[in-house]
Order: structure tokens, then sequence, then C-alpha cells
């Protein structure tokens, strides 16, 4: 990853957005939740807490030299170079920050999946593949901001590879395939467009965000935001604390999420509450339940109960549901509905 | 404070921190006025800084940089090039037309000012630029829906309008590079003291202006104001000057006055145009415009924690009289115009307003060329093949060893194709007879339409008529949501203004056209026009006014479908049908399902 020229405004000075941190916590603790898209109004911080949320990652342990971030434990995943290596002996391993790939806006296909080499192709005349944003973001996190806006072409490439978790390249001559799993990441503002529903179900949670409108909570936002633009060294170090913190709690977390249990009452209820709601396969049902496992994980709970399966369920359910363009109300009241009616008020 | 002295200010208020204040919108016409607005703040800005103008169709390729073709081959190996936000880093980006930006440059603008730096991942180049700028965005649009884009507007600290100021103003500065300097020099050190970041967040809040980001470009605008004075901290001074000049022309709401010269609420009553509007969410501007009445009441119970409610409740009606002074009276329907749908029209989906892109730089790409005299991506592994076969014969003539010899005539490039759009566009009677027949049925009918537009990912636009005139109440969206509420808000009554109508939906399709889209006209009426083109009243006017507006639509040769919603089908709508050469379906006879088919045929057989 290329060092950004900017302090990160500190993903646990963000004001109220109760919601998005959460499901964005969630995801840190159990990737295989499958990414988390914020859509909402702008100036509401989407774009910085999810570019806040890279210095809350743990490090990883991967392969020395090797292009694509491959875990050293993790045979089954290796990429065709990490397969070789290891036949001919051990594999070294270094830990390394996760991956947080931002997809800079108005990036070229290339860049994305990879190509030629074209320093080599020119200077020797040799062919060569040159590793993309892709293989870059393998077993890290891909953050496209105003994920609405990217062009067809590219959403086409991101809905296989998001799915498949790897990656085929067929251009410029070349013919490779490498690992790709990562969380993708997105924010948008839905005024400016809608989403591919294909694309829409790439992403495990979906959160809503709004203008907040408490006084009180405006006037935080904007003293952080006015110390931060002043001194942005003093108040990184002053969160750091907070966001070590943070750290700590989702390491624990991951440590605890194998153990996790979820009693066979709450995995009853999450399908009667999929069920009730009419969401299409198993998807949302498997994703609802990691997303309140991985929440309880995170709290340290005893096992996941009721109200961790609630507290997740608007953002793992609002953007499965099935369209009904004669719906006035939007998906989230429909999910609240959902719940009042398992749940009473 | 008037206008001149305003505009000076804000330019050297500009000058001072242009990379903290985003950007200015200067809405005006291109005249002397803009010119000497622009000279001042160059003559104020350091002489080292760049203030370069850039035309709103500039190409990524410009814009970010990327691969420098001629130097990468004349080195053997990859060269970049640096784009425009790169070069201006620390100085001023000037964008003509802004108006006209389309959405993806938009957004590059929005995050280059976000980041202050780019990420530019372009053919083969990878690399960081710093972009601390400040952008000036020269909107010449005329009217309502003409708007420079609203991402970007919200990143700029000033809107500044010069519609109602004479050209020949003239404009007298009120600082010199010198007092700039030391300003500059002072703003990281001015403190500005809680009660003032509430005063303009609660007045921002009443006017509904904007998204919070507006309320830290006051905040900051503020230090600047007290920087320019020589002091370190804001005085009140400095935060009503702010709120005049960030926040008041963003008011989407007028509040009533504490006087009370008006006693209906300022919320907007249920007309059609503010109940379309989906982008800012209507429960809140009709809070924020009650709660001037409440505010004394709740205030204090609200800020425990501040030591002098009764000082925070005085700053705050301070700051908001000295913002409401600045927004002229009887503006109102001016400004919900502006933050209606028009505007939100006008500053999302402008980017679809730009000229038709044949050939561009986007899209699919379909197949390789030579290079021509446009810019377009390099398709390295074909250029080289392309050189290939002359190797040898150039390196013995021109005696050299090593590397790899391509000429001009070797480039190649990848082309690109763009999908054209479809652009469905309902135009639906809401006349009083059509309301009496099946006005809801139609809405049915519509939506249903509108889902199939969804699956296909078509643009709908939605014109009602009805009384006196046709109304494009949703101006071309992909918003499925929005063109939902417009037409659930479609009220129903009145005279069939059915010539305006087909000429409405004629003149909505040729501009479609015009940018490269594919429009369908979809005609939900009775047929029965009883309002003639210039609005007067009567049966025989209206009905040929309506059979020669159909036929100079049939003439355009546009792809229609006349859906005739009475309960009897009747000769008259046939022969409109005829006229426009759309296809004709009687209502009572068709089914919806069978009417989203029909509209389906209608996009596969239209002339493209």
């Amino acid at each position: 990853m290329l060092a950004s020229a900017r302090a990160v405004f500190p993903f646990s000075a963000i004001v109220a957005q109760e919601e998005m941190k959460l499901a964005l916590l969630a995801a840190a603790v159990d990737p295989t939740i499958g990414g988390v898209l914020v859509f909402g109004d702008r100036g509401t911080g989407k774009s910085t807490a999810l570019r806040g949320l890279a210095a809350l990652l743990p490090a990883m342990r991967v392969v020395v030299g090797c292009r694509y971030s491959c875990d050293p434990e993790k045979e089954d995943a290796f990429c065709s170079e990490c397969r070789e290596r290891s036949a001919a002996g051990t594999l070294k391993g270094r830990l390394a920050p996760v991956p947080v790939v931002d997809m800079p806006l108005g990036v070229t296909e290339d860049r994305v999946v990879g190509a030629l080499d074209l320093e080599r192709a020119l200077a020797h005349g040799e062919k060569a593949f040159e590793p993309g944003l892709l293989a870059r973001a393998n077993r890290g996190f891909l953050y496209i901001d105003e994920v609405n806006l990217l062009e067809d072409h590219l959403v086409d490439l991101l809905i296989d590879v998001a799915a498949s978790g790897e990656n085929l390249v067929e251009r410029d001559g070349l013919s490779v395939r490498h690992p790709s799993r990562f969380v993708l990441v997105g924010s948008g503002n839905p005024e400016e467009g809608e989403l591919r529903p294909q694309l829409l179900d790439r992403f495990g949670l979906s959160v809503e965000v709004k203008t907040p409108s408490e006084l009180d909570q405006r006037v935080e936002v904007i003293k952080r935001r006015d110390e931060f633009e002043r001194d942005k060294i003093a108040f990184t170090t002053r969160w750091k604390r907070h966001d070590d913190n943070l750290r700590r709690r989702i390491v624990a977390g991951r440590r605890l999420l194998s153990s996790m249990q979820t009693p066979d009452p709450v995995l009853e209820t999450a399908a009667r509450l999929c069920m009730l709601l009419g969401t299409d396969g198993l998807r949302a049902e498997l994703t609802l339940i990691r997303a309140a496992r991985s929440l309880a994980s995170f709290e340290q709970a005893a096992q996941v109960d009721v109200s961790h399966l609630r507290r997740v369920a608007a953002s793992s359910l609002r953007h499965r549901l099935r369209r009904d363009p004669l719906d006035e109300s939007g998906s989230t009241a429909r999910v609240e509905r959902a719940l009042t009616e398992l749940f009473g008020a | 404070m008037n206008f001149e002295a305003d505009a000076a200010l804000t330019a050297s208020l500009f000058a001072v921190d242009a990379d903290a204040l985003g950007g200015i919108c200067l809405r005006s016409s291109a005249n002397p006025l803009r010119d000497q607005w622009l000279h001042l703040l160059r003559d104020l800005l350091p002489p080292a800084s760049a203030l370069r103008k850039i035309p709103c169709n500039i190409a990524d390729s410009r814009l970010l940089g990327g691969l420098d073709l001629a130097a990468t081959l004349r080195a053997n190996r990859p060269v970049a090039e640096r784009g425009v936000l790169a070069s201006v880093d620390g100085g001023v980006l000037v964008v003509a037309m802004a108006e006209r930006l389309n959405a993806h440059t938009a957004t590059l603008l929005c995050s280059a000012l976000e980041q202050g730096e780019i990420h530019v991942a372009r053919e083969g180049v990878v690399l960081r630029h710093a972009t601390r700028i400040g952008i000036v965005a020269l909107d010449e649009g005329m009217s309502d829906d003409e708007f420079a884009p609203r991402c970007l507007l919200d990143r700029c600290a000033f809107l500044l309008d010069f519609a109602s100021v004479s050209a020949r103003t003239l404009l007298i500065p009120l600082h010199d590079r010198a007092q700039i300097d030391a300003a500059r020099a002072l703003v990281p050190n001015v403190t500005i003291e809680t009660t003032y970041v509430q005063a303009l967040c609660a007045t921002a809040m009443t006017l509904g202006a904007g998204s919070i980001r507006v309320s830290i470009l006051a905040v900051h605008a503020a230090r600047v104001l007290a920087a320019l004075d020589g002091r370190l901290a804001v005085i009140q001074e400095d935060a009503e000057t702010a709120g005049r000049l960030v926040l008041a022309p963003r008011a989407s709401v007028v509040p009533e006055m504490q006087n009370g010269d008006a006693p209906d609420n300022a919320a907007p009553p249920a007309e059609p145009a503010a109940a379309t509007d989906s982008a800012e969410s209507p429960p809140r501007r009709e809070e924020a415009a009650r709660e001037p009445a409440r505010e004394p009441a709740r205030e204090p119970a609200q800020e425990p924690a501040q030591g002098a409610p009764a000082d925070m409740q005085q700053m705050q009606d301070l700051v908001l009289a000295a913002t409401q002074s600045a927004i002229p009276s009887g503006l109102l329907s001016q400004l919900r115009a502006h933050s209606g749908p028009g505007r939100t029209a006008g500053g999302t989906t402008v980017g679809r307003f730009g000229a038709l892109r044949k050939g561009g730089a986007r899209g699919r790409p379909a197949g390789v060329a030579p290079a021509g005299a446009e810019r377009s991506r390099l398709n390295i592994i074909e250029t080289l093949r392309a050189a290939a076969p002359w190797q040898s014969v150039r390196g013995r003539a021109a005696g050299y060893k090593t590397g790899m010899q391509i000429r001009p005539e070797d480039l190649r490039v990848t082309r690109y194709k763009q999908h054209s759009r479809t652009l469905t566009i309902f135009a639906v009677d809401a006349s009083g007879s059509s309301a009496l027949n099946r006005l809801a049925e139609t809405k049915g009918a519509a939506e249903l339409l509108l889902a199939d537009c969804y699956v296909r990912r078509d643009q709908v636009a939605v014109i009602a008529f009805r009384g006196r005139t046709a109304d494009i109440v949703l101006p071309p969206t992909r918003s499925l949501v929005r063109a939902k509420r417009s037409l659930s808000a479609l009220p129903g009554g009145g005279g069939t203004p059915l010539a305006a109508a087909i000429d409405a939906a004629a003149l909505l399709a040729s501009q479609a056209r015009r940018r490269g889209e594919s429009p369908v006209v979809v005609m939900l009426t009775d047929g029965r026009g009883n309002v003639a083109r210039d609005g007067s009243k009567g049966r025989e006017a209206g009905q040929a006014d309506a059979i020669s507006a159909a036929r100079s639509f049939g003439a355009a040769k546009i792809s229609a479908l006349f859906v005739d919603i009475s309960p009897r089908p009747h000769d008259l709508a046939r022969e409109l049908a005829r006229g426009m050469s759309a296809t004709y379906v009687p209502l009572p006879f068709a089914d919806a399902r069978s009417l989203s088919r029909l509209i389906g045929a209608a996009n596969s057989s239209r002339p493209t």
C-alpha cells in the first residue's frame, strides 16, 4: 500500500452514526460477513469512517515476497507462485498491515485487474504480469467511494471477483489467475443513482446514514473536525488510545468468534424473520446470523441472543428485500415492522 | 452590507485559505463583473500560486494525468504525466461552465478537495499527488434546473450570485496582498468559542442550509474573518458575517421573522413541487421551518452542559438575524425551486447532459484503432504488435542497435462504445376528465411501467398536464423512488392542455436525443384536449392544437406509446395516436402487464 500523505480522521472520533460504526466493526471481526455498503446523505462521514477503519485493523501474517499477500498458514488459498515456492521449500512469513485499498476515481480497468508490465515490455520486450488493485486487496478491504457512479464494466468485473474470490486475467496476451478475497466496502449517495441488484447482493451489510438532527451532535462533529484540521497530529495522538482500545476489542472478538455459540431459538428467530420478510435464498439468513455472532463476539457476550440479532437485522436485511415498487415505505421500515411483529414493540 | 463589499470580502477570504474553504460558486453570465472578481482574486493570491482554468468537459487523462505517450516511447520506460489537479496544488482551479460539469468529473474534483490528494491508477501508472486546491466554479446556469453539481456546491464555502447586480458594478478591494498573507499565517491559531459554533450550527439547521459540511465551512469562514482582522479569537461579528456569506445563500427554508410578519407557516404547502422533492427529506425541512417558534422553549433544556444558556440563545438569535437579513424577503418560492426537484436534478443528473460522446474513452472496449487526434487510451500490446514487423527494417535504416522502434503510425488506441441510454418519458393526464375516469388506474399502470424501467435501468421522466400547462414534475432520473413519489403526489383536476403536453414531451425527447439517449414517450390520456396552446379554454381550439402538436411530434420520429385511458376508446384519441405515429393502446383492453410488454416492444423497435 502506498502511504497516504494526509493524516486520517480517527475512527473512534466519529460522532454518532452508531449503525455504521457497528456494521464496520462487525465486518472487521468477521470478514466472511462480506462487506459493508454505506448509503446516505452528503457530509455524514461515510468515507471518513471507511478510511478510518484501516487504522483499526490488526496486522496479519503474509508470505515474504508474495505479490498477493498469501497467508503462510493457509495452503489451500495459495497463489500459483506460493504453491510453487512451498513445493520447493518452506515459506517465510512476516507481519504486514491489512491492506485497505482505496479504488481511485477514474481508475482504468488495467489497473484494477492487473495488466502487462509496461516497463518490462518496453525496456526488455518481456511479457510479464503486473498485479493490479484486486491483487493488492487480497485478504484486505477494497473501498469504493461513490460506488453507484462506478462505470459499468468495472462493476461487472467486481461482481464476479467478489463472488469467486479469484481474479481471472485474460488480456494483453496474458493469462493469469490469482486469489482476490476481499471485503467490499462501498459508500454512495442514493440520490445520484441506484446500485445494480447483483452488486447490492455482494455487500453483507448495508447501512443508511443521515445527517445528525440534534444540534449537540452537529456541534460536536464540527468541533472535532475543526480540531483535526488545525492540528492533525495532535488530534490523532489524542484519539489513538480509543482507536487502540477498539483494535484490542476486534482482536479479542476474533478470538472468541470460533467458539461463540448460537442457541437454536436464536437461529429459529432468524429464520422466522427472513421468512416474514420474504428474503430470497439463504444468503440473508446466513449474513444475519454471522453478523449477530460477530457482534456478540465483539461485545464479549456469553452467547448470541435475540438482542444481537435485532441490532443487526436492519443492516443485514434491508438491501435484500425483494423490490416492491408499489410499497411506499422504505425497506428499513419494512424490517422494523417485521421485527415488531416478531418481538413486539 | 452591500453586495459589492460582500463579493470583495469573499475574494479576500478565499485568497487567505482557499484550500480549507473549498471553493466558490460564481453564478453569473460571462460579464465584466465576473472578470473583475477573478482579477481581484488573482491579485490577492500569492504570485507563485497557480490559478488555472479548465473546461467542464476536461478528459480524465488531463485532470488526473496518466501515461505520457511521447515521453514513454522516447525513454523506453513508462513516463507519467502530471494532470491538471496535481499541477495546481496550492493554487486555485477555475472550472468554466460548471453547470455543465458531468457527475464523474464533479466527483473527481470533490475527492481532490476532500482528500487533499489524488490517487491516480491509470494506464500502468500508479501515483499520489497532493492537491490542496480551491475551486472557483463559474456557473452560467440561467434557469432553476441548471446548477453546478450539488456535491461540488456542498464543498464550496461561498455561493455568489451576480444575477441581480449590474455588470458595471465596480469591485473595490478590501485588503491588499500583505494583509492577506498576514491573515494566512494567523488562521491556524485563531480560536472559536463553542457558543459561536453552536450559533452557526443552529442557524444552518433553522435555515435548512445543506449538509453538515456547510456548517463546518461556516465555522472556518468565521475564523478566517477573525484572522483578516488581525484577531486571534472569533468575535460575534465574524460569526454573523460567516452566517451571511456561507449559510444565507443556501437557505432552503425562510423561517418566520421574530416579529411575525408572515402568519402562515413557512413550511411548504402541499403542492406538487414540494411533494416530489425526495432529495432532502421533507420532514426535516418542515421541522426546521417550525424551529424558531419552538426554540426558546427547547434550547435551554437541550444545553444543560453549556454554562450560559441565555447568552447562547441570544447569540443564536443574533447570528440568525444577521444571516436572515441577507435573504431578500419574498424569496421563498425561488428558494424552494432551488432546493426542490429542479435543483436536485440539475445537480445530480447534470452529468448526463454532457455533449454526445461518440467513441469516448469510457464504456465497453469495442476494438482497436490507430491513434488519431483525439486523446484516448493507448493499447500497448496492439501498438507493440503493429511495430514488431518493422523492427529489423527500421533498425537498419536508423543504424540503431537495441530497443524497439515505435513510430507514431504504430500507435493503437482502444475504442469504447457506450450503450445509448433509454429515457422513458411519461406524460400523464391529470385533468378533471381523466381524474373523474381513472387517474388512480393510470397511476397504477404508470407505476408498473416504472418497475419495468427499473429492471432495464432506464431513466424516467414524468410530465403531468392539467389546468393550463404541462409541467415536468420529474426531470430525467434513474431514481425509481423519486419517480414513484412524483406520481403518487400528482393532484388531479382542471382542463386538459393536451397540445402543451405533446409539445413538452417532444421537447424533452429531442433534448434526450441530442444527448445521445433514446427517448420513448408514453402518453397516458383520454385524448380530450380542451385547452389550446395559448392556455385559453375551448374544446375546438384545444382539439385542433392537439392534432397539430401530434403531427409535429410524429414528424420528429420519436417512439411513442399512446395509452387511451378513457372508459370507451374513441376516434379522437386514435387520430392523435396516428398523428404522433404512436402505438395506440386502449386501456380498457390493456392490463398493466401487457402495457409493459408493449413498452418493451416500442423500445426495441425504435430507430437507432
